[in-house]
């Protein structure tokens, strides 16, 4: 690395553009309810996915108390069940995680990070989120309707998710169907924004190599939502007509119930290769805001510069890119052609490998690092290795001859949760621990945090290793209730029960969580400024948390990369990326001003 | 610029920094507008692009029975091919300051537009007429389908161009108009392309 004593030539003069017209509120009703400010709209995000997401959590207690205790529950029953286990799949994967990496933190950060004073199209942003609430409250108006929602399981495959039987076929379906096609219209009015952003309104200074890490992953994210979206849309619209007016895009000749049905000459895997197609690119669109959210904050928190910027940056794309060209691994269960099933494995262990760079490069940003065991940090680290376990669990079934035994089993289950539920969420933690002084002008409260931490990091591998247990010895998903069977041996009930009363407890974690969220935003420590000592943009606002408009009078002015921790040079051991040249003291004297 | 050497920058490296310091404005010299256009131009592909993949998969099938398209589609095209002319006349005569000629070209563009939407709800009701109902055949489902998301497609884009035509109507400078007549030029030349490759796919299979 070479080091070259700042001098005050470098220092530019502040931005020769011509400020953005900025958009300014005139009422109560548009400054805080139909607001335009990306911050704003960005919390508006966060609480709504929260609060839906709450409403996942608390179904995954209930189908828990079922397979944990099974015949105890009367208010349980197996069309419940399956209603229980599509809403929270969905919930979690598309209307918590998509919504609240991308409409919250994207929101937030993007501008700020950057260096923008707002979105670019901040109208269309505004509509964005509305559009989001609409499709929230439609998907959970199918709670209400006859039938109740739907029971089709997160993947929503026809026939089956149409037809009589299925719990919510009548109207469960339907709304979810419409509330999807509404989710992927109001995203795609903010990701359009979040990429235009990215591209065309940055800071003076600030290259496209000099971007943070956050930004990298949520950008790449988007354009990978907003091309993978399109898939569900076209699979669900079809599914629409299908269900409503009777079309056969999925539908094939079949007898139903003794019937001959009017469908005639439609294709299911038709549905499964659109479904999966969006599917899989939705593991990294939630991967990859992830991703530079854990560099951003172990960097923080652990005082050194990301190691292979480069390589980080050149991996996230390459994984964007490589997650198109694995999706049919999700159905080598479908009977697919053996040279077809061997095309996706390979593919799915080749983006194993840009996966694992990013695993070791965190592992060296550490190495020798100043490492400050706070939440944020906690939760980041524990994010590593629960990638690192799902992600090995996921290179077994990636290949077909593991796959096959496996696939219907709980194996699958905990795979999937370790590596697209619990993994993320540590992210989604940590980056609320980090982010929500900035956020708040508070701390959140430390002890309740590490309480919070600890709970939530042993009770997942509490109920996930064990699962993972259950899969091998043939414990099969997507079971209301398993019975006496002669294969599955009578400790799989108790390891059962166990693993319930974990999720209980984790449950109870999060309770915790979002008391300390609204307490300490009245009686939190106040945080200041900059309280991680941090270099990117986003601690160097003006006020805290910031105004609208971000910057006050001066937009800033960008001087270097966003990892400039303890350098050799510098007194501080962090160097704002907006800190003059001529403003950091040397070790040398040099020029410095302070 | 050139995204490859952008990509390859070393940004640790203090040296780089002079060059870097200076970088002001987006990656590429358009406006906003104009790169969120591109990019919805390649979301709306992909949409297509699924569906004509999806439609050739079908179409091998033995229960695929085409239906005869009606004569009306040639009148239609050529009624979208007019109006992506109109526009483009809009458009040039913006660049060159002409604002009698964006007022024609805006408006008779918009009009032309309405008038293929028109012509596609009455092809639809010919098709529907004659029996051929999208339950009754893949093929026909498909018809409904593509030509219904298609012509959301130039809804959406006569929503953007009634602002434009706003403004021309309320007497704004030809300065105001030239950005959002430009990208209205260009949605419609895009539509314009996938209706003609629709068109092809649907009249010769």
């Amino acid at each position: 690395m070479a080091h070259v004593a700042p001098t005050s030539s470098q220092d530019v003069p502040p931005a020769e553009l011509a400020d953005v017209e900025l958009y300014h509120a005139k009422s109560f009703i548009t400054k805080w309810v139909f607001c335009q400010d990306a911050k704003v709209i960005a919390i508006q995000y966060s609480v709504t996915a929260i609060l839906i997401g709450l409403v996942a959590l608390v179904l995954s207690w209930v189908m828990r108390l079922q397979l944990g205790f099974p015949d105890s529950f009367s208010f349980i029953d197996p069309n419940d069940y399956y209603q229980y286990v599509t809403m929270h799949g969905m919930i979690m994967v598309i209307y918590l995680l998509t919504a609240l990496f991308l409409g919250g933190f994207g929101n937030y950060l993007i501008p700020l990070m950057v260096g923008a004073r707002d979105m670019v199209f901040p109208y269309l942003n505004m509509l964005s989120y509305w559009i989001y609430l609409l499709a929230v409250l439609v998907l959970a108006a199918s709670f209400f309707v006859p039938g109740g929602a739907s029971g089709a399981g997160w993947t929503l495959y026809p026939p089956q998710s149409i037809l009589a039987g299925t719990p919510g076929y009548e109207w469960g379906i339907i709304l979810m169907l419409v509330s999807l096609c509404l989710f992927i219209i109001g995203f795609t009015m903010g990701g359009l924004n979040y990429v235009v952003t990215v591209l065309q309104a940055r800071a003076r200074g600030m290259t496209l190599m000099r971007l943070p890490l956050t930004v990298w992953g949520i950008f790449t994210a988007t354009i990978l939502a907003l091309l993978a979206f399109p898939a569900l849309l076209v699979g669900c619209v079809m599914t629409l007509l299908d269900r409503i007016i009777g079309t056969s895009f999925f539908m094939p000749d079949m007898v139903h119930m003794g019937e001959q049905l009017d469908y005639s000459g439609g294709s299911p895997l038709l549905f499964q290769h659109l479904f999966w197609f969006f599917g899989h690119p939705e593991v990294y669109i939630v991967a990859l805001p992830a991703f530079g959210i854990v560099s951003d904050v172990i960097s923080t928190h652990a005082r050194k510069s990301i190691f292979g910027y480069r390589m980080m940056v050149w991996a996230i794309v390459a994984i964007g890119g490589l997650s198109f060209v694995v999706w049919a691994h999700h159905m080598y269960v479908s009977g697919m052609n053996p040279y077809f099933g061997f095309f996706f494995a390979t593919t799915t262990l080749i983006i194993a490998v840009p996966t694992a760079l990013k695993l070791y490069n965190w592992v060296l940003t550490l190495w020798k690092g100043n490492i400050n065991l706070t939440v944020p940090m906690l939760f980041c680290l524990a994010f590593i290795i629960t990638f690192l376990n799902g992600g090995i669990t996921g290179l077994f079934l990636g290949n077909v001859s593991v796959d096959i035994p496996l696939s219907e089993t709980k194996f699958v289950v905990a795979h999937f949760h370790m590596v697209m539920g619990v993994a993320p969420i540590f992210v989604v933690f940590g980056a609320i621990y980090h982010w929500y002084p900035k956020m708040s002008g508070r701390m959140l409260n430390e002890p309740l945090g590490q309480f919070h931490f600890w709970v939530t990091f042993l009770g997942a591998y509490l109920i996930y290793f064990p699962m993972h247990y259950l899969g091998f010895v043939g414990v099969p998903r997507r079971y209301f209730e398993i019975g006496e069977t002669s294969f599955v041996p009578p400790s799989a009930a108790t390891l059962n029960e166990f693993i319930t009363i974990m999720v209980l407890i984790v449950g109870f974690a999060q309770i915790v969580f979002i008391f300390n969220m609204v307490w300490s935003l009245f009686k939190g420590k106040e945080a200041g400024d900059n309280p991680w000592r941090a270099t990117t943009l986003e601690w160097q606002t003006a006020t805290t948390p910031p105004g609208h408009g971000n910057w006050g009078e001066t937009p800033p002015v960008v001087y270097r990369w966003a990892y400039a921790y303890s350098e050799p040079d510098a007194a501080e051991d962090f160097t704002p990326q907006n800190m003059p040249p001529s403003e950091v003291r040397t070790s040398g004297g040099g020029d410095a001003k302070t | 610029m050139n995204l490859f050497r952008e990509l390859t920058k070393k940004p640790w490296l203090t040296d780089q920094d002079l060059g870097a310091n200076l970088q002001v404005g987006g990656l590429f010299f358009l406006p906003a507008a104009t790169v969120a256009l591109r990019v919805f131009l390649g979301i709306a592909s992909v949409i297509f692009t699924l569906l004509i993949i999806a439609y050739a998969d079908r179409m091998g099938h033995a229960y695929w029975r085409p239906l005869p398209e009606p004569g009306l589609l040639w009148v239609n095209t050529a009624l979208l091919v007019l109006s992506s002319i109109a526009l483009q006349w809009a458009r040039t005569s913006a660049r060159q300051g002409r604002l009698n000629e964006v007022k024609y070209g805006l408006y008779a563009g918009g009009g032309l537009s309405v008038a293929f939407l028109v012509g596609q709800l009455m092809a639809w009701h010919q098709l529907a007429g004659m029996g051929y109902l999208a339950a009754t055949n893949a093929a026909n489902a498909f018809f409904y389908l593509l030509t219904a998301l298609h012509g959301m497609h130039i809804f959406g884009g006569l929503v953007a161009w009634w602002r434009s035509a706003a403004r021309v109507w309320r007497g704004a400078e030809i300065v105001d108009l030239r950005l959002g007549v430009e990208l209205c030029a260009v949605y419609w030349h895009y539509l314009l392309l996938v209706w003609l490759v629709l068109f092809t796919l649907l009249s010769f299979t």
